[in-house]
């Protein structure tokens, strides 16, 4: 049984700690399913492609915001792309899946219309630049999220 | 608009880092007992007080499913209509005004509030974030907000001299400004020498942790006449999303601004909001927003901003003042924000704006803004009536 996690912690003021536990098991749906597996399983990034709007979307989703066509046109995309923008990231924060300083940047895969969300590894942070070359780097166990891309490094 | 909404009173508590003695109730009762004591209205329905409350907050800042229980005995909410937006106080007004349009209701009140102390805002930010693709990243709306500043910085060349013109500005305004929680006399120097958060973000360019609420009081043309003096009028309003993935957004190009500004405008028979509107009362939850708002709205060309305030058009005496207030950077609450803007643009247009006062204020516009980066835009454009 989950014990309701309620405490006081201060007498003046009076202040009740408390907690929100909410296991989620959140379906990823049919599309993220099969991005993820192919990331997983063969180290490979694919996008969808809006034929209406000619918008091929990274990462990919089941409709076309646009034009609210229904995606089903698979598209292989590389695992290289360029940064739109980046940022060094030094607070502290317990979402964050590593330690400062950390690189998070946008990245637009070769082949995609628009950008991934990802960190920047492998590089001096106050090296990483707009318009910087990468490519993905991906974890040696992999287990179907997007942190099976460890991060994206310089393309030398 | 055929018939018009207008502004009976407002009320905001003193902003502060955090009010540790009070409640989420106590702290919405100070502006609903107050705004009914300046209005003398009360909590009747039967034409003569007030029909409705629509409440502004979000259940992950409150730690509460369906917050807005938290006040509802503050708000009017017992045996009462009484609704919530979940999120910014500005979309509320929106509400209150379309539900006063539509004739169902006469008279509003909307409540904004936050106790941002009582949580990790930085988590609660990250639940914002979709879980698929981007959530295990750990952004929030800071590092988010920083991606922004620095696309904002490689396309346009702004510098971070700019953007701190728009903290001393804000900060020093705010001085005039009695509920203001974070007034100071800044300098340039002192923004570029507060520490980096995420660059290009320094401490000092974004909005600091916030607590207090607000209280508006909406009703219609015939009643506004009746029970003020001073009338403001809700001239024009319009809102727009843009995408949820940040990937796909153009982040240094507001386009959801410009389009939720390009409704209100025409619903205001606004053509040149430079020249038309006197004062602009702007969400920014970092400097750089500010400039890139100002943009979006067509105070300037794209990439102009920071020619703008350094021109000096944005102070409480230019051709285009914003934030006279102080703004955000000063301190006002995530949610209360919006609510708080529409209220600083009221005291503008009936000339009770104290040292911050824009003279001969006609016309003003009022933003907030929800999501990452600006994701969703509303705007209010209100005109003085007397």
């Amino acid at each position: 049984m989950l014990k309701l996690p309620l405490k006081i912690v201060n007498e003046d003021p009076l202040v009740l700690q408390g907690k929100i536990y909410l296991d989620y098991a959140y379906y990823v749906g049919p599309i993220a399913t099969r991005f993820f597996t192919d990331l997983r399983d063969r180290g490979k990034f694919f996008g969808i492609r809006c034929g209406e709007c000619g918008i091929t979307y990274m990462p990919p989703r089941g409709t076309c915001g646009r034009c609210f066509g229904k995606l089903e046109e698979w598209v292989e995309v590389a695992p290289q792309g360029t940064v739109i923008s980046h940022t060094i990231t030094y607070y502290p924060s317990v979402c964050h899946p590593v330690k400062e300083p950390i690189v998070y940047a946008i990245v637009k895969l070769d082949g995609a219309d628009t950008g991934l969300i990802h960190m920047l590894g492998d590089v001096e942070p106050s090296e990483a630049y707009s318009g910087m070359r990468v490519e993905a780097v991906f974890k040696e166990k992999r287990e179907g999220n997007i942190l099976d891309i460890k991060y994206f490094k310089p393309l030398r | 608009m055929g018939k018009r909404v207008g502004i009976v009173a407002v009320y905001q508590t003193k902003y502060e880092e955090s009010k540790p003695y009070l409640h989420i109730h106590d702290l919405a009762y100070e502006p609903i007992k107050e705004i009914l004591k300046i209005s003398g209205l009360k909590f009747v329905g039967d034409g003569t007080g007030i029909d409705a409350a629509i409440g502004a907050s979000q259940d992950h800042w409150d730690g509460y499913a369906i917050s807005s229980k938290l006040y509802q005995d503050q708000i009017g909410g017992h045996l009462r209509p009484e609704s919530r937006v979940r999120g910014d106080g500005a979309v509320a007004v929106f509400y209150a005004a379309m539900s006063i349009l539509s004739g169902h209701y006469d008279t509003i009140i909307v409540l904004a509030l936050a106790k941002e102390s009582q949580v990790d805002g930085r988590l609660v930010e990250s639940f914002g974030f979709e879980p698929n693709y981007t959530r295990m990243l750990g952004l929030d709306f800071l590092s988010a907000a920083a991606l922004q500043a620095q696309n904002y910085i490689d396309k346009y060349g702004i510098s971070p001299e700019q953007a701190a013109l728009v903290v001393v500005k804000n900060r020093r305004n705010a001085r005039f400004n009695p509920v203001a929680q974070a007034p100071a006399d800044i300098e340039v120097q002192d923004v570029l020498n507060s520490p980096m958060l995420s660059s290009p973000l320094r401490e000092l360019d974004t909005k600091p942790t916030s607590e207090g609420a607000c209280t508006l009081i909406l009703s219609t043309e015939e009643k506004v006449k009746k029970w003020t003096s001073k009338p403001v009028w809700i001239e024009g309003v319009g809102s727009c999303y843009d995408s949820s993935f940040l990937g796909d957004r153009e982040l240094a190009e507001p386009r959801s601004l410009t389009s939720a500004a390009l409704q209100a405008y025409r619903m205001a028979g606004i053509s040149d909001p430079k020249k038309e509107i006197d004062v602009f009362e702007l969400s920014e939850y970092t400097s750089y927003q500010e400039l890139l708002w100002a943009e979006g709205l067509g105070l300037c060309e794209k990439g102009d901003g920071g020619k703008l305030v350094q021109s000096g058009a944005t102070e409480i005496g230019g051709e285009v003042p914003i934030n006279p207030s102080g703004g955000l950077l000063s301190g006002v609450p995530v949610n209360v924000a919006g609510a708080d803007r529409v209220i600083e643009a009221v005291l503008q247009l009936r000339g009770e704006a104290q040292g911050c006062q824009v003279e001969g204020a006609k016309v003003a516009l009022a933003h907030g803004t929800m999501g990452p980066c600006g994701q969703f835009h509303q705007i209010i454009v209100l005109r003085r009536g007397y």
